[in-house]
């Protein structure tokens, strides 16, 4: 008994702090990105000449708390949105597109984003291991006016 | 080998199809690892092991599929895809997959 308070107490205090700590993280890098759009689209915009094209990468893997396995449990008996996993997932994906994003810095553009999302197996334990994989291709452009001019927006 | 997971590769003209390439690996967590995941599962968190783990096994099975292209005597691989599939607890596949084919540029 006093073993699951104290994984509980540890699982909620850590847990917490954790994920404040990623969410400020992610919203500094996320910022400091600047606005390369990541697009789902299939082809590059129309207007500019691609210059390359590459296969990018971002992969996060990530674990539950003890805390948010342990409300996750009541909720499967009741039903209902387990909130204290989408915010789980939602952290991961942000951090694998991130990732990606990081990977290839002199990116203009990037198309056709996929976000995968698997189970690692740790179901053993009740704890589930996810691991959020996002892949787009890089796009470079042709620079569109003579040099000197300034390029409005990215 | 230029790698996109488009169906055209922009900024090229497709010249030949040359058919499916893949490339697989199948890659057990190490103890040592598998351990630090399990202390991890009380705190939450990213489980860096992991990540570092698959990435390799990414790589590794990219590795293949563009060694199989190039037999193939592709230079480009078009809508590459990516899938993972836990085996059992404690390893997982990691599938590339995409389309071979001849490219020059336009």
């Amino acid at each position: 008994m006093e073993w699951v308070l104290l994984l509980l107490a540890l699982g909620f205090f850590c847990g917490r702090l954790a994920e404040s700590r990623h969410f400020r993280s992610l919203e500094a890098r996320e910022s400091a990105c600047g606005g390369v759009p990541v697009t789902t689209l299939h082809r590059p915009p129309p207007d500019r000449v691609v210059e390359s094209a590459t296969l990018v990468c971002g992969s996060v893997v990530v674990a539950v708390d003890y805390f948010k396995m342990f409300l996750a449990g009541f909720r499967l008996f009741f039903g209902g949105e387990l909130r204290s996993y989408s915010s789980l997932l939602e952290r991961a994906r942000r951090e694998a597109i991130l990732r990606l994003r990081e990977s290839a810095p002199d990116a203009d553009f990037f198309i056709n984003l996929r976000l995968e999302a698997s189970d690692l197996g740790g179901k053993a334990r009740g704890a589930p291991n996810v691991e959020m994989l996002a892949y787009a291709t890089a796009l470079k452009f042709r620079p569109e006016r003579p040099p000197g001019e300034t390029v409005r927006g990215a | 080998m230029l790698l996109a997971n488009t169906e055209e590769l922009p900024g090229y003209r497709i010249t030949a199809c040359l058919g499916l390439v893949q490339g697989s690996t199948i890659r057990a967590k190490h103890f040592g690892r598998d351990l630090m995941a399990g202390l991890k599962n009380i705190v939450g968190g990213e489980l860096r092991g992991y990540t570092e783990l698959l990435q390799e096994s990414r790589q590794e099975a990219v590795e293949r599929m563009t060694e199989q292209a190039s037999r193939l005597g592709a230079n480009a691989i078009v809508n590459v895809r990516f899938g993972t599939a836990s085996i059992t607890q404690g390893a997982a596949e990691i599938l590339a997959y995409g389309t071979a084919v001849r490219v020059e540029p336009q």
